[in-house]
């Protein structure tokens, strides 16, 4: 330890700290404080003009009285005289004070600014470099506005020392991060980036840092930092372990500086240029084949440099996802290390692996993997370790090995740690759901799933298999005879009583030809478990108990008497007593005929309908559907999405079966709040179908729906409701969410507003039209307190939209801050009339989480409107010029809105087209005129609407030149009414 | 990146922390407790990175210190990992010999002076030392006669 008199030792303040030391007790040490502060606050009033020597002595006492725990209320003007010292020790005194007692000081920091800023100036490089210390440390705003058009001068200067042009990065870097709009773009960027070819490597590194950082906003000022990286990258990797010196850590060359390069890479697609993207390569492959080679030095820090270097370039590899052989050897690589006597490595290979598991170059070498991977499961000590593998194995799992692997992850379940129990569950139910292939199979798996973990079994998890087994005739009986000897366990989970007792309801007359499973005992052994069971599921029996009516009828005395008992029909639970007494009369008045109409068998959930949609939705993973429950969802929420890994087997191992099980076209929400009661869950149960009306509301369900109110958002209903497929969009987005016609609708006759807005996200608009051109400006807001990543908005012409309009968008940034609003511009042209409006479709990447969404832009054919004026004769001269049949488009509809003139002009004028007063002999009507601007053609248009007051209603004529306008303008426009 | 570095012992007393991203101070104190609670609980056979909130945490124990950082999923754990294995090192080398109770003094250097703000590891090997010579004479003045220091820091080398 350096000696305490060394140097310019402060002999005062040494005997100083070792009073403090002798302190005995607490008051000993405040007294002393206090009277060295007298002292100081004395020496500093005093007449006698401090030499620096003493400032910095007593500033220095200060600061350690600050540091004790003390609060400091003066020495700030003498730590700020110091600053302006030539000596060293002197300014960093007066510097550190600065940066540990910051103060807002108005007239402090217009002394502080101006010393800093004659530091910055004074060509001193260890002046220079304590100022951009002392401005990286604050870090403030005010900061920031004073030098950030300093420091990026210093930084490119060419007479910069090394050191200078190090800290002004890491300055620069820092303010950025602090306050992005303070650090002014320009020609320096490009001169930032030739910083990689530097010959320190210190000025390296800290480059490297900050054009990561910068590149994020502006990927294509700095694109020619690729090129630059890749040759620093290769010169780092290719030398030899010695020539680095300085910057050689146990053997390996550079190891922190060839990561952070690698990481730089990943900001970008894979090089164009194909000597670049060669030169790359070699590098990847070398640091892969130095990982084979013998340890040049046994120490653990060798290694560990080493892989770190080699994760990273797996991480590269796996980014730009090209290169399959690359990808195989990475694989193979950490295959290596899932058995390595690190448990570190074996984490981390675990954890990398997974995402390697996602390309489709590498699926099938991550599956050899398989044993070791589920030996790592049972054996691994370390809980962490045990839930990379499991993630690994559901990453992995296709439908080849699905069996197998959710066997394992089954029996892990029953050793499992509870923190990670409900993720396993639901990762089991989705890849049984997934890779069913007969259906047996799944119904023993779900059950063996409630049987082994039935407290971690969420509710959408047991309404997916009552689903299931609901639609498929072929494993309702293998259902009711399963679940029947499961409920014969003395202790069994009440998640399988209730699904006991639905399927049992549904299909129990399936096994009832067994004596052992005669309806009595079915009855008796459900009953059995009643009064353990809490509100919901005894609701849920009570339904069961009245459908065994239907299908028994011997046990319709049995139950009856169930039903009449006091415990029933005076229970205190309004939704029990109500059932039981409804059930009973049910049972007493109604002929078995009505009872077996509306008693009759549920309806197939309506899966089917959605299945063009789920293969859409499997395509590209978490669709468009999908987005919206995750934007109702309670991001803290512990749910099914949350902790997943996104799913690569959907991608490269397409599954018939998921048409039918579409796992995101049933995307289970957040699971209804358990306060819902046991009227919604009987709902939750029998409301799907009655969501499709397609299918007709069944007598049992007209029935019931008079019984309980309907649940708003059961899973179920979400289920049922198919979403718009009518503007089938390309391949790679999902279909619009189910509201984007009404938001749409929205902006026909208005330009800016609220497009869309969820939890997650909220999305303005701003627009103007002139003539046939158009611009838009999107506003994306993060409501969130995370970082949205990869966040992309694209704009997408469906069918031949491409030739109908033209639709340029900027790129934006690919992070958006929590609370923080990202603008992107549109320009639009209208080429020829349009009937579809273009989708925008919305991606990020949020907590992990990958979220998509699909909107309908609000670019309509009338925002090309140009209002035209005429007299009456001109319009009806006009109008009758336009009297062909297929000219006209009308409507007669009923109003949606209160009928008030004002606002219908309002909304006529927002539509577009010019209005015409005294054209119409009934002053009630409304005439319009206007002319469709396109590139193509124009599009002549009048209008006529005519509100009838008394019938709430409307009619609208339409006569356009084209017929396809006419009508789709009628449509838009009666909509608005 | 980095989201925070911290040095607590194993009484659970935080000897330095440095945060890279606005943390409330009072939510600090309950994070830094939490965060030591996770890693003393854990044995010699169990990984160096444990998933925290958002978060990862990747530490290291030398004697009775525990350096945790706090990083965001991109971040390389092993780098990481060996970072602070580096900045172990350069302490030592500087302080001949380190122990908690240099940590605790070197705080006020730290606090004032190294800049690791910009995300991962600024300083690479090697500059840290610079950086602490040309610290020196400001250093010396608040070494302390570690016989004679009153609190409960550890004199034992941690490294």
């Amino acid at each position: 330890m350096p000696a305490v008199s060394k140097g310019d030792g402060m002999r005062g303040l040494a005997v100083f700290i070792s009073d403090i030391r002798n302190c005995k007790s607490k008051e000993a040490e405040i007294k002393r404080i206090n009277k060295e502060l007298a002292n100081i606050r004395s020496k500093f009033k005093g007449d006698k003009a401090l030499d620096g020597y003493s400032k910095k002595k007593y500033v220095c006492k200060l600061l350690f009285i600050f540091l004790l725990g003390h609060d400091i209320d003066f020495g700030h003007m003498e730590a700020v005289n110091l600053l302006s010292s030539n000596k060293y020790t002197e300014k960093q005194i007066g510097y550190l004070f600065i940066s540990v007692l910051v103060n807002s000081n108005s007239e402090l920091i217009r002394l502080i600014n101006n010393a800093i800023k004659n530091d910055l100036a004074s060509r001193n490089p260890t002046f220079m470099c304590l100022a951009l210390h002392c401005i990286a440390n604050v870090g403030s705003r005010e900061m920031g506005e004073a030098f950030a058009a300093d420091i990026p001068r210093i930084l490119v200067a060419g007479d910069s020392m090394d050191s200078v042009k190090q800290s002004a990065a890491l300055c620069l870097l820092r303010l950025y991060k602090a306050s992005p709009d303070l650090v002014p773009m320009g020609e320096w960027t490009a001169r930032v980036v030739h910083l990689l070819n530097d010959q320190h490597m210190g000025v390296v590194t800290a480059a490297v840092s900050l054009i990561t950082c910068l590149c994020k906003k502006n990927p294509d000022d700095f694109k020619t930092c690729v090129s630059l990286a890749v040759s620093r990258l290769s010169r780092i990797v290719s030398s030899a372990s010695t020539d680095l010196q300085d910057y050689t850590y146990y053997f390996v060359p550079a190891p922190w500086l060839s990561v952070k390069l690698l990481r730089l890479l990943q900001c970008y697609p894979p090089p164009e240029d194909a000597a670049v993207k060669g030169r790359l390569v070699e590098c990847l492959e070398t640091v892969l084949n130095k990982a084979q080679e013998p340890p040049k030095s046994k120490k653990v820090q060798h290694s560990n440099a080493k892989n770190a270097i080699l994760f990273e370039t797996i991480s590269l590899i796996i980014h730009y996802d090209s290169e399959p052989n690359l990808l195989v050897r990475a694989c193979n690589q950490l295959g290596q290390f899932l058995q390595h006597r690190e448990t570190n490595l074996r984490y981390l290979a675990l954890e990398s692996m997974c995402t390697l598991a996602s390309s489709e170059f590498s699926h099938e070498a991550v599956k050899t993997h398989i044993d070791t991977v589920i030996n790592a499961l049972k054996t691994e000590r370390d809980v962490s370790v045990r839930q990379r593998a499991a993630d690994l194995l559901y990453a992995m799992c296709d439908r080849s090995n699905a069996k197998q692997i959710v066997s394992e992850m089954l029996r892990y379940l029953e050793t499992a740690d509870y923190a990670i129990r409900e993720e396993i569950v639901l990762k089991v139910a989705i890849l049984a759901e997934k890779y069913a292939v007969d259906y047996s199979w799944y119904v023993d798996t779900i059950l063996n799933l409630i049987r082994i973990a039935g407290d971690y079994v969420s509710e959408e998890v047991w309404y997916r298999v009552l689903q299931i087994v609901t639609n498929r005739d072929d494993v309702q009986g293998y259902a009711a005879k399963t679940v029947f000897e499961a409920l014969q366990a003395p202790a069994c989970h009440e998640n399988m009583v209730k699904v006991g007792g639905y399927i049992l309801g549904e299909f129990g007359n399936l096994i009832a030809g067994d004596p052992r499973s005669s309806p009595p005992v079915q009855f008796s052994l459900l009953h059995s478990k009643f009064h353990l069971c809490s509100v919901a599921t005894r609701a849920l029996l009570l339904s069961t108990y009245i459908k065994f009516i239907n299908l028994f009828p011997e046990t319709k005395a049995t139950i009856q008497g169930v039903l009449r008992a006091g415990s029933q029909l005076r229970n205190a639970d309004v939704e029990l007593q109500q059932r039981a007494v409804e059930y009973l009369t049910l049972s007493s008045v109604a002929s078995t005929d009505v009872l077996a109409t509306v008693l009759e068998e549920m309806p197939p959930f309506p899966e089917r309908e959605s299945s063009i949609l789920a293969k859409l939705k499997r395509k590209k993973g978490p669709g468009a559907g999908s987005a919206l429950d995750d934007g109702r969802r309670d991001p803290s929420s512990n749910d099914i999405n949350g902790g997943m890994e996104p799913t690569p087997s959907t991608v490269s191992t397409p599954s018939p079966s998921a048409d039918l099980l579409g796992l995101r076209a049933a995307p289970p929400p957040a699971a209804p709040p358990a306060s819902a009661g046991a009227g919604n869950l009987l709902v939750d149960v029998f409301d799907g179908p009655a969501a499709q009306p397609s299918l007709g509301p069944t007598p049992e369900e007209a029935f019931l729906s008079e019984l309980e109110p309907p649940a708003p958002e059961s899973p179920m209903a979400l289920l049922a409701d198919p979403a718009p497929a009518a503007d089938p969009g390309p391949e790679d987005i999902g279909p619009p969410i189910p509201e984007a016609d009404e938001l749409l609708n929205k902006f026909v006759c208005k330009n800016n507003g609220v497009l869309f807005e969820n939890q997650l996200l909220q999305i303005g608009v701003k627009s103007e039209f002139r003539q046939n051109l158009g611009r838009m400006y999107l506003f994306y807001g993060n409501k969130t307190s995370v970082q949205f990543q990869n966040f992309s908005p694209t704009v997408v012409h469906p069918g031949d939209l491409q030739t109908q309009l033209a639709v340029q968008t900027k790129r934006v940034a690919a992070q958006v801050d929590g609370g923080a609003q990202v603008q992107q511009v549109l320009n639009i042209e209208c080429l020829r009339d349009f009937l579809t409006p273009p989708l925008l479709s919305v991606r990020f990447r949020y907590g992990g989480a990958p979220q998509a969404l699909t909107l309908k832009l609000p670019v309509t054919i009338n925002k090309f409107f140009q209002p035209t004026e005429m007299a009456a004769q001109d319009f009806f001269q006009r109008w009758k010029q336009l009297s062909l049949p297929q000219q006209e488009a009308q409507k007669i509809f009923k109003a949606n809105h209160p009928m008030d003139a004002e606002v219908t002009k309002a909304k006529l004028l927002g539509f577009g087209s010019a209005l015409l007063d005294n054209v119409d002999p009934n002053p009630e009507n409304f005439v319009g005129a206007g002319i469709i601007q396109t590139k193509a053609l124009q599009v002549g248009c009048l209008l006529r609407l005519e509100p009838n007051a008394q019938a709430q209603m409307y009619r609208l004529t339409l006569r356009t030149s084209k017929e396809p306008v006419s009508r789709h303008l009628c449509e838009l426009l009666a909509q608005q009414f | 990146m980095i989201k925070f570095f911290l040095m607590v012992n194993k009484q659970g007393q935080t000897r330095l922390s440095k945060y890279y991203e606005h943390v409330d101070i009072n939510k600090r104190t309950l994070l830094e407790t939490e965060v030591i609670k996770s890693c003393l609980s854990r044995s010699n056979e169990q990984c160096s990175f444990i998933e925290y909130k958002d978060f990862k945490l990747i530490y290291r124990q030398y004697a009775a210190l525990f350096i945790v950082v706090g990083v965001n999923d991109t971040e390389n754990e092993m780098a990481i990992y060996e970072f602070i294995h580096n900045f172990v090192e350069v302490l030592d080398e500087y302080f001949s010999r380190v122990s908690e109770l240099d940590v605790s003094f070197f705080n006020t250097v730290f606090h004032s002076t190294w800049q690791m703000h910009s995300g991962p590891y600024q300083e690479p090997i090697d500059e840290l030392p610079k950086i602490c010579s040309a610290l020196e004479p400001q250093q010396t003045c608040f070494s302390p006669d570690s016989s004679s220091f009153k609190g409960a820091a550890s004199t034992t080398p941690i490294y």
